[in-house]
């Protein structure tokens, strides 16, 4: 099968941008991703847009603003899993052999305030069922109920990632907290307090893909998964209103890992380091066992051993995660792996993971959608 | 009782006790609520509207302190999950807003809880679970 390189990366900061719209925010990622690559006019044959809250060809509109355009321009939408979803759907156009070079961005600005959806339907909003932090809690209240979860534990997550966070000069919160400060901010849902969440804001990241075998100290492209939920689950990232009580239903994220460590050839104890979808200081934890990290019930076990803090056996959100980043949906899948790809090139500056070869990036979300995709070098 | 009116046609039956309004397909024999006009768990048309049992057991439960999106009613309020005998698990608002006061496997019932005064002042209600056996 035709090998993937990651030929170059590219991230605009994630935080609020008064003043530049979504247009300029894809256009700093995109230039910065084919400058790496030594890509330029005409040099790629397809482009991938993942956005949520883009709108109409917002792929067009930043690809046009460089003049860059007459090729297949396709958005993509699959939640907090777009980017993913686009890095597939690219990484399969160029093993099939139907191009060469592809361009895969990612944009967002989130609007400001309560987010509303067209996933809810008007009276479940006016009913009060449309309150997503509260899909959080409920999801984080069964682990704790399940894998002896703590609030403690939780507001340890937050603590480790925003202490990695405050080396990544791309996130937004850049200040180290204390587990008491975390534990003392507003509870917006039970367990979950208003620094366990991470913010919706905007930012852009971009990669270019090229067909062939990377050369030395370059980065492959081993694996991009995008899954959705089996029917019946009501908690796994799932049907909102209803479900089977069925506990053997397995989760959109384990389905993309266990897809994603087929096709890259690996198993999670090859992983040198993992960027995922930490929406709540709980959602991380649940990723630990849904990615196979550990088995189920051993999250709080790997979290105090200090496995998934730096210099631990297996660093997870190097990069500050989201919890530090914040989450502007589009490009948070191909901002974690423009993290990875730094990492595995040795890019990372402060943050290094030293020697890793194997890095993992995970989103889930929305959808139910979830992403897996693995790059080594 | 003043008139109310429901949050949404179709979730429910009024009666004492009141019922979830839910489906129940015949191929499968799996449950829906709300009601479904497919089966969401094998695609199959053949889907019955069947009166859903007003008590159950509680499965998660938190509290929303502020007001979501399109929300008018007070907060904070009981949010929750509960399990159905039919073998159904109910996302659902819970009368009950302090999450200290709940408990795992908590038996449960259904009662129309108010939620807030529609355009013409008359009351609007939502269905809620209450832990069983309450005032
Ligand atoms: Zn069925």
């Amino acid at each position: 099968m035709t090998s993937v390189e990651v030929a170059g990366v590219a991230i605009h900061p994630f935080g609020r941008f008064e003043g530049v719209t979504t247009t300029e925010l894809g256009v700093a990622a995109v230039r910065g991703a084919l400058a790496e690559a030594g890509v330029g006019r005409g040099g790629f044959q397809a482009a991938f847009c993942a956005t949520a809250y883009g709108g109409v060809a917002c792929g067009h509109r930043i690809l046009g603003a460089l003049g860059m355009t007459g090729m297949p321009i396709v958005d993509v939408e699959a939640g907090c899993a777009s980017g993913g979803a686009a890095l597939m759907l690219a990484a399969g156009a160029i093993r099939a052999g139907q191009y060469e070079t592809v361009v895969v961005f990612g944009v967002e600005k989130m609007p400001k305030g309560v987010i509303r959806s067209s996933f809810f339907e008007p009276w479940q909003e006016e009913a009060g069922l449309a309150a997503t932090p509260a899909y959080f809690a409920l999801r984080a209240q069964r682990l704790m109920a399940t894998s002896g979860v703590t609030k403690e534990d939780l507001a340890a997550v937050v603590v480790k990632n925003r202490r990695q966070g405050a080396a990544n000069p791309d996130a937004m919160f850049r200040a180290e907290v204390s587990p008491a400060e975390v534990l003392a901010s507003r509870l917006i849902c039970e367990p979950l307090h208003l620094w366990m969440l991470c913010s919706p804001n905007e930012g852009a990241a971009a990669v270019v893909l090229r067909a062939g075998a990377p050369g030395s100290g370059r980065v492959r492209l081993d694996a991009a998964v995008l899954r959705s939920h089996l029917p019946g689950a009501v908690l796994s990232e799932s049907t909102p209103m209803a479900g089977l009580v069925d506990v053997d239903v397995p989760a959109p994220s384990t389905l993309a890992a266990d897809d994603a460590y087929r096709e890259a050839g690996i198993g999670p104890g090859d992983l040198d380091l993992v960027e995922c979808q930490d929406t709540d200081a709980a959602r991380e934890l649940l990723a630990y066992e849904e990615l196979r990290l550990c088995p189920p019930g051993g999250a709080t076990g790997l979290l105090a051993g200090g496995a998934t803090a730096m210099g631990g056996r297996l660093p997870v959100n190097p990069s500050g995660g989201l919890l530090s980043k914040g989450e502007p949906l589009g490009a948070s899948a191909l901002g974690q792996v423009v993290e990875v790809v730094r990492q595995l090139r040795g890019d990372a500056g402060q943050r290094q993971v030293e020697g890793a070869t194997v890095g993992l990036a995970h989103t889930v979300g929305r959808g139910a959608n979830a992403a897996v995709v693995i790059c080594s070098r | 009782m003043p008139h109310t009116v429901p949050v949404h046609d179709g979730l429910f039956v009024a009666g004492s006790p009141p019922r979830l309004l839910g489906s129940r397909c015949r191929a499968c024999t799996g449950h829906h609520f709300p009601r479904h006009r497919t089966c969401p768990y094998c695609a199959s048309d053949q889907v019955d509207e069947v009166e859903l049992s007003p008590t159950g057991t509680l499965w998660s439960w938190t509290a929303v302190t502020a007001a979501p999106p399109g929300y008018r009613g007070a907060v904070p309020y009981g949010f929750g999950v509960v399990e159905l005998p039919e073998g159904l698990r109910v996302v659902t608002r819970l009368t009950e807003s302090d999450p200290s006061r709940l408990r795992s496997g908590q038996a449960m019932e259904l009662v129309l809880d108010p939620l807030h005064l529609d355009g013409e002042g008359r009351q609007v209600v939502v269905p809620a679970f209450a832990p069983a056996g309450g005032p």
